[in-house]
C-alpha cells in the first residue's frame, strides 16, 4: 500500500529539487499526503471555511439583536446558534489555523524535512472535517442541534439536552482525538527534528510557544474526553456524576470542564503570543527585546493556568479560601503577560518600524489584546465578578482576546507567511484595507458589548429589556461590517494565490530565521538534510 | 536503538511516500463513532438497533484493518531497515507523549472521585457553613461509600459497596488477587525484556506468555467481580455516585488492561515469528510500557477506591 521512498542526501545542506517525488496530482494529493506543507494548507482551508461558518451562526445572533423583540428566529434556534458558534470557532478555527500553522512553519523553522511522524499527521487532520461534519448535521435532524452553550454546563447538557448532545459527545471524542494526535506530532517533531546547533535557547519564538501549547494539549484534552464521557454515561447509562439525587454535583461538571477549558484558553493564544514575537522584530528591524523573558513568560503562563479554572464558577458558592486562592492566582497571569506586552513595545521602541499589513494586525493585537487582558482583570476581583458573571460583559472581554487576539493574529501570519507559501506578494492595499474595516467593524461590534454587561445585560439571551437597544444596534451594524470585510480576506488570499508580485526569499526587509533561507514558494520539500543555521538566529 | 541495520542516518533525512491509512482510518472511527451515537439514540427512543449496529460494525471493521495494516507496514518498514534511529526516537516520544495523555484522562477520573469524596458529599449531608445543598435532601447522612443515596427514589441504592473489609476477609477479596496478579505481570514482562536484550528467546518467550496469561486471568476475575456487584450486591452503574466512580474508574482501567493484554499478545505473536533484536525491539518496549501503566493506575485505584 505504501512504497517507501529514502530521498537522496546531498552535499548542499538545504536541497530545492523533488528529486524524489513532487505533488502528486488530483484529489489523492490532499487526500493521501504526508507533506507538512500540504497537511498545512489543508488546515488552513478547512479553518477559513469553518471560520465563515461559525461567523454566519455569530451574524444570525447579532442580527435578532438588532432590536428587542423576537424578529427572525425562535428562541431554542437562538440557543443553537450560540451554542454552535462557540463550538465551532474554538474548536473548529481557531485550533485548526494555529496547528495549519505550525504544520507549515514550525517544521521550516528549524530545519526539518517534515513533522516527525507524517501518516499520524494526515489521520489528525482528516478527522476533523468528519467531526464537524457530524457536529453540524445536527443542525438538521428533528430535535435540533446542542442548545446548551458551548460550555455545555449539566445538566443543561444531560437532564435536558436533546436527543443530538450524543453525537456532540462522540464529536468531542474525535476531534480531541485528532488534537492530541497533532500535539504528539508537534512535540516530537520539535524535540527530535531540530538541526544541529540550535538548542531549545535559538528556537524561534513560534516553535516555542507551540511547544508549550502541544503540552498543554496533550495534558487536557483527556480531561475533555473524561468529561464528556461521564456525560454520555449519566444520559445513557443512568450513573450520578452530576445529579446531585444520586451524591454527584452538577459543580463537579464545571470543575472537570473548566479544568480543561481554562488551559484551553492559553492553548488559542500562546501561538498567537509567538506568531506576534516573529512579527514585531521583523518590521521593527530589531531583534526581539527579551527573549529569555518570553520563554519563561509563555512558560509561566501555562503553568499557572492549570491552577485558576475555578475563576469561571466564582457565583458557584465555593468556599471562600476558594474564592481567594482562585483570585490571587489568577491576577498572577497579568505578570507573565505584562512582560510580554512589555517585551513587544520595548522591541518597537526607537526601531525603523513600517506599517506593512502584517505589522498592523500584530499592533492591533497588542493593543486590543491587552484591553481584553485588562478586563480579565477585572473579571478576576471575585466580588467584582459576581456582579460582572453571565453579562455581555464576559462576552466583550473573550471576544476581545479571541478575535482581535487570536484572530487577527492568526491574519497577521497569514499575510506575513503568504508570499513564503505562494511565491507571491498579496494585494497591499487591499490587505490594508481589510485590516482597516477589520479593526474598525470588531470594535464598533465588542466595545459597546462592556457597557451592555456593566448596565446588566445577561448573555445567551435572543431577548432583550428596551434601555439596551441602542448598544446591541450600534454592535449589530459592527458585527455586520466586520464580518463582511472577512470576505474581502478570503479575496486578497485567492487572488495572491493566482498571481502577483514575485516574492524573494527572505520576502521583508529584516526577516530572520530559517524558514527565510529557502526560496518562495517554499519547495514540496525543504530540508532533505539538516541546514547549517544563518547568522542571524535569535540569541 | 539500534543503527547497524539501517541504511538512513542522521544526515539524511525519511519521510514515507503518500499513505492511504489515515483516510480510510478516519472513516473508519467517524462511521463507527457516528453508529454508536444512533444505537445509544435508538435504545433511548426504544426503536430498533439494527441499522445502526451495521454502521458501527462496519467502521470498527474498516478502523481495524487499517490498523493492522498500518502497523504491519511500520513493521515491515523496519525489517528493510528505512527509518533512521532519528525517526526511531519520534515513535518512542510519541509513546512516551501517549502515555502522558492516558495519565491525564485517568486524572479527570480520579479528580471526579476526590472531589465527591472530600466536598460534595459532605455539603449533601450539610458540612460547612454554606447549607444550600443540605435543603434539597435533609434526612441525606453523608458518607464513603454511598449507601443510602440522596434521592434514593432515582437512584436505587446499593445493597454493599466493594470497600475492602478488613484482613480477617482477605483470601476472598478479588481485588486483592487481581492486585497481586497485575503486580506479578509487571515484573514477568520485566523478565521478558531482560530475555530480549540477552537474546535468550526462550526466556523472552516464556515469560511474556506467563504475563499474557496472567492478562487473561486478571480480566477474568475482573468480570467476575462485577458480576458479583451485579448479582449479589445490587451494585450497578444506576447505585448513584458511588456506584458511578466505582465502575467508570475500574471499567476504563479494564478497558485498558484489555487494551494493553492485546498489544502484550500481538508482541507474543510477533516473539514467534522472530520478529525484535536484542538491540531493536522498540515495538515491544511500548507494549510494556504501556503495562507498566496500567499497572501504576491500578495500584491508585486498589488505594482509593477499594482501601480508603
Amino acid at each position: 500500500m505504501s512504497n517507501v521512498g529514502i530521498l537522496d542526501g546531498h552535499d548542499t545542506h538545504h536541497d530545492d529539487h523533488d528529486h524524489h517525488h513532487g505533488p502528486a496530482k488530483g484529489i489523492t494529493r490532499w487526500l493521501y499526503t504526508t507533506n507538512h506543507k500540504d497537511i498545512g494548507s489543508l488546515y488552513l482551508w478547512f479553518s477559513l471555511a469553518m471560520f465563515l461558518l461559525g461567523g454566519s451562526f455569530a451574524l444570525i445572533i447579532r442580527l435578532e439583536l438588532f432590536q428587542p423583540g423576537l424578529q427572525f428566529v425562535q428562541p431554542d434556534f437562538f440557543n443553537q446558534m450560540t451554542t454552535m458558534h462557540g463550538l465551532v470557532m474554538v474548536f473548529g478555527a481557531v485550533m485548526p489555523a494555529f496547528v495549519g500553522l505550525a504544520n507549515w512553519m514550525i517544521p521550516m523553522m528549524i530545519g526539518a524535512p517534515d513533522m516527525a511522524l507524517p501518516r499520524m499527521n494526515n489521520w489528525s487532520f482528516w478527522i476533523l472535517p468528519f467531526a464537524f461534519a457530524m457536529l453540524a448535521s445536527t443542525l438538521l435532524m428533528e430535535a435540533g442541534a446542542p442548545n446548551f452553550g458551548w460550555t455545555f454546563y449539566a445538566p443543561l447538557s444531560t437532564t435536558y439536552a436533546p436527543e443530538t448532545v450524543t453525537f456532540f459527545i462522540f464529536a468531542i471524542h474525535i476531534m480531541g482525538a485528532s488534537s492530541i494526535m497533532g500535539s504528539i506530532n508537534i512535540i516530537a517533531t520539535i524535540q527530535n527534528l531540530r538541526a544541529p546547533g540550535m538548542t531549545y535557547m535559538k528556537m524561534p519564538l513560534f516553535v516555542w510557544t507551540w511547544l508549550i501549547t502541544a503540552y498543554l494539549l496533550i495534558a487536557v484534552m483527556p480531561v475533555l474526553a473524561g468529561v464528556v464521557t461521564m456525560m454520555l454515561f449519566d444520559i445513557h447509562f443512568g450513573t450520578s456524576f452530576f445529579n446531585a439525587a444520586g451524591g454527584g454535583d452538577p459543580v463537579l461538571f464545571q470543575h472537570v470542564f473548566w479544568f480543561f477549558g481554562h488551559p484551553e484558553v492559553y492553548i488559542m493564544i500562546l501561538p498567537a503570543f509567538g506568531i506576534i514575537s516573529e512579527i514585531i522584530p521583523t518590521f521593527s528591524r530589531k531583534r526581539l527585546f527579551g527573549y529569555d523573558s518570553m520563554v519563561y513568560a509563555t512558560s509561566s503562563i501555562a503553568f499557572l493556568s492549570f491552577i485558576v479554572w475555578a475563576h469561571h464558577m466564582f457565583t458557584t458558592g465555593m468556599p471562600l479560601a476558594g474564592e481567594l486562592f482562585f483570585m490571587y492566582a489568577t491576577m498572577m497571569i497579568a505578570v507573565p503577560t505584562g512582560v510580554k506586552v512589555f517585551n513587544w513595545i520595548s522591541t518597537m521602541f526607537k526601531g525603523s518600524i513600517t506599517f506593512e499589513t502584517p505589522m498592523l494586525f500584530a499592533i492591533a493585537f497588542v493593543v486590543l489584546f491587552t484591553m481584553g487582558g485588562f478586563t480579565g482583570l477585572m473579571l478576576a476581583i471575585a466580588p467584582a465578578d459576581f456582579q460582572y458573571h453571565d453579562t455581555y460583559f464576559v462576552v466583550a472581554h473573550f471576544h476581545y482576546v479571541l478575535v482581535p487576539g487570536a484572530v487577527f493574529s492568526i491574519m497577521a501570519g497569514a499575510y506575513y507567511w503568504l508570499p513564503k507559501w505562494t511565491g507571491n506578494m498579496f494585494d497591499e492595499n487591499l490587505g490594508k484595507l481589510h485590516f482597516w474595516l477589520s479593526f474598525v467593524g470588531i470594535n464598533i461590534l465588542f466595545f459597546p458589548q462592556h457597557f451592555l454587561g456593566l448596565a446588566g445585560m445577561p448573555r445567551r439571551i435572543p431577548d432583550y429589556a428596551l434601555q439596551f437597544a441602542d448598544y446591541n444596534m450600534i454592535s449589530s451594524i459592527g458585527a455586520f461590517l466586520f464580518g463582511f470585510s472577512q470576505l474581502l480576506f478570503v479575496f486578497i488570499v485567492i487572488k495572491c494565490i493566482r498571481g502577483g508580485k514575485q516574492a524573494s526569499s527572505e520576502v521583508w526587509e529584516s526577516s530572520h530565521g530559517l524558514e527565510w533561507t529557502v526560496p518562495s514558494p517554499a519547495p514540496y520539500h525543504t530540508f532533505t538534510t539538516p541546514p547549517e543555521l544563518p547568522k542571524r538566529v535569535h540569541s | 536503538m539500534a543503527t547497524e541495520n539501517v541504511s538512513s542516518t542522521y544526515e539524511t533525512y525519511y519521510v514515507p511516500d503518500q499513505s492511504k491509512f489515515p483516510i480510510w482510518a478516519s472513516l473508519g472511527l467517524f462511521l463507527f463513532v457516528f453508529g454508536m451515537g444512533n444505537i445509544l439514540n435508538d435504545i433511548q427512543a426504544e426503536t430498533g438497533t439494527g441499522g445502526s449496529t451495521i454502521i458501527t460494525l462496519l467502521g470498527f471493521a474498516i478502523l481495524g484493518t487499517v490498523l493492522y495494516n498500518w502497523f504491519a507496514t511500520s513493521v515491515r518498514e523496519n525489517h528493510q531497515g528505512l527509518p533512521s534511529a532519528q525517526l526511531k526516537r519520534s515513535y518512542v516520544l510519541g509513546m512516551y507523549w501517549f502515555i502522558f495523555s492516558e495519565v491525564m484522562f485517568f486524572a479527570a477520573f480520579f479528580g471526579a472521585l476526590f472531589y465527591v469524596r472530600t466536598w460534595a458529599v459532605p455539603w449533601l449531608g450539610g458540612e460547612g457553613d454554606k447549607g444550600i445543598t443540605n435543603m434539597l435532601w435533609p434526612e441525606f447522612q453523608a458518607a464513603w461509600p454511598v449507601i443510602a443515596n440522596p434521592g434514593e427514589a432515582i437512584f436505587e441504592n446499593p445493597d454493599e459497596s466493594m470497600a475492602w473489609t478488613g484482613w480477617g476477609d482477605a483470601l476472598g477479596y478479588l481485588p486483592l488477587w487481581n492486585t497481586i496478579i497485575l503486580l506479578s505481570s509487571s515484573v514477568t514482562v520485566h523478565f521478558a525484556h531482560v530475555g530480549l536484550k540477552n537474546n535468550n528467546r526462550k526466556q523472552l518467550t516464556a515469560w511474556l506468555s506467563v504475563t499474557v496469561l496472567l492478562a487473561i486471568v486478571f480480566l477474568i476475575l475482573q468480570v467476575e467481580e462485577y458480576l458479583h456487584a451485579y448479582h449479589e450486591l445490587g451494585l450497578t452503574l444506576n447505585s448513584g455516585i458511588y456506584g458511578s466512580t466505582f465502575f467508570l474508574l475500574t471499567g476504563f482501567h479494564g478497558f485498558h488492561v484489555t487494551l494493553g493484554a492485546f498489544m502484550l499478545f500481538v508482541m507474543l505473536m510477533r516473539t514467534l515469528k522472530g520478529h525484535f533484536k536484542p538491540e531493536d525491539h522498540f515495538g515491544f518496549e511500548a507494549a510494556s510500557w504501556y503495562w507498566h501503566f496500567v499497572d501504576v493506575v491500578w495500584v491508585c485505584l486498589f488505594l482509593f477506591v477499594y482501601i480508603f
